[in-house]
């Protein structure tokens, strides 16, 4: 069985699909969190992949830059989250509407 | 890995490590309780790790392991711990347009794989190993070269990802603080 940079990509594609439905689909603030987590690592997979294709490092030092946003934006998200919760004493995100229009 | 040593081998850890991934990463989305939400994600972080070290970025790997499936966890989990989900009042966990949602996916999904059909992008030149550990002309270890690109080639991107730290631990401590006059 012979493994091509496709199939990683195929995969990365997969994550990455099943990442924005989870964003679309969840109540839970929780969860939408994790479902951009996993998008962000469907990402990183594919610069990976792409990195061995090439024969290039750039692709590497690249995802490690996205896992510190990814890093950075958790503890962000997760500190609103903190925060939506001692107000509204909920974590449904249809329940943050204060600047709905 | 280098090839020679994982031969044969390495399309059935690859097979093993992507059904893994993808099954939990369907759980992380399906799970109604976020605990299992959070510990399906961590199984999701290590496969894509195995995958990682199977792709020869073993750097990456570590750093996954250590930050995702290290840190990030470990704020999930604090923070699930905090907002006792438990006592949460019961609704239907998903929204109504899940139906719309799953079939939208499902198109992005056709739309990259075509990618793929399209474009071959298998084949060319075979992966040169020696290109992740060559550090200006010598060879060194995986760590050693993505250094040498961090902290040269890529220096002032990664000063402004401290500074970005920097703030993402300010704001995370300001918006997570209770406001001084609830504080008994």
């Amino acid at each position: 069985m012979n493994v091509t940079i496709n199939d990683y990509l195929a995969l990365s594609f997969l994550i990455f699909t099943i990442g924005f439905v989870g964003v679309l689909v969840r109540r839970n603030f929780l969860t939408v969190l994790m479902s951009i987590e996993l998008m962000l690592n469907a990402v990183n997979l594919n610069l990976i992949a792409f990195s061995r294709r090439l024969s290039d490092l750039t692709g590497q030092i690249f995802s490690v830059f996205v896992i510190t946003i990814a890093a950075g934006e958790a503890a962000i998200g997760l500190a609103i989250i903190i925060s939506l919760y001692r107000q509204r004493k909920t974590l449904n995100v249809d329940e943050a509407d204060t600047m709905e229009g | 890995m280098t090839g020679e040593l994982l031969t044969g081998v390495s399309g059935w850890i690859f097979a093993a490590f992507a059904l893994v991934a993808v099954v939990s990463a369907i759980s992380v989305v399906l799970a109604r309780n976020p605990i299992h939400s959070a510990l399906f994600l961590l199984l999701t972080f290590l496969m894509v790790a195995g995958l990682f070290f199977l792709q020869s970025a073993e750097f990456v790997g570590a750093v996954q392991i250590l930050v995702y499936a290290g840190g990030i966890m470990v704020l999930f989990l604090f923070v699930i711990m905090l907002v006792n989900v438990q006592q949460l009042p019961l609704a239907d966990p998903y929204q109504k347009q899940i139906v719309w949602a799953v079939v939208l996916g499902f198109c992005l999904n056709v739309l990259f794989d075509a990618q793929l059909v399209l474009g071959p992008l298998a084949g060319g030149e075979p992966f040169r190993p020696d290109a992740f550990r060559t550090v200006s002309g010598s060879l060194l270890g995986n760590t050693q070269a993505v250094a040498w690109g961090l902290y040269r080639e890529y220096l002032l991107p990664f000063e402004i990802a401290s500074v970005f730290l920097l703030v993402a631990i300010v704001g995370a401590v300001v918006l997570g603080r209770r406001s001084v006059e609830k504080m008994d």
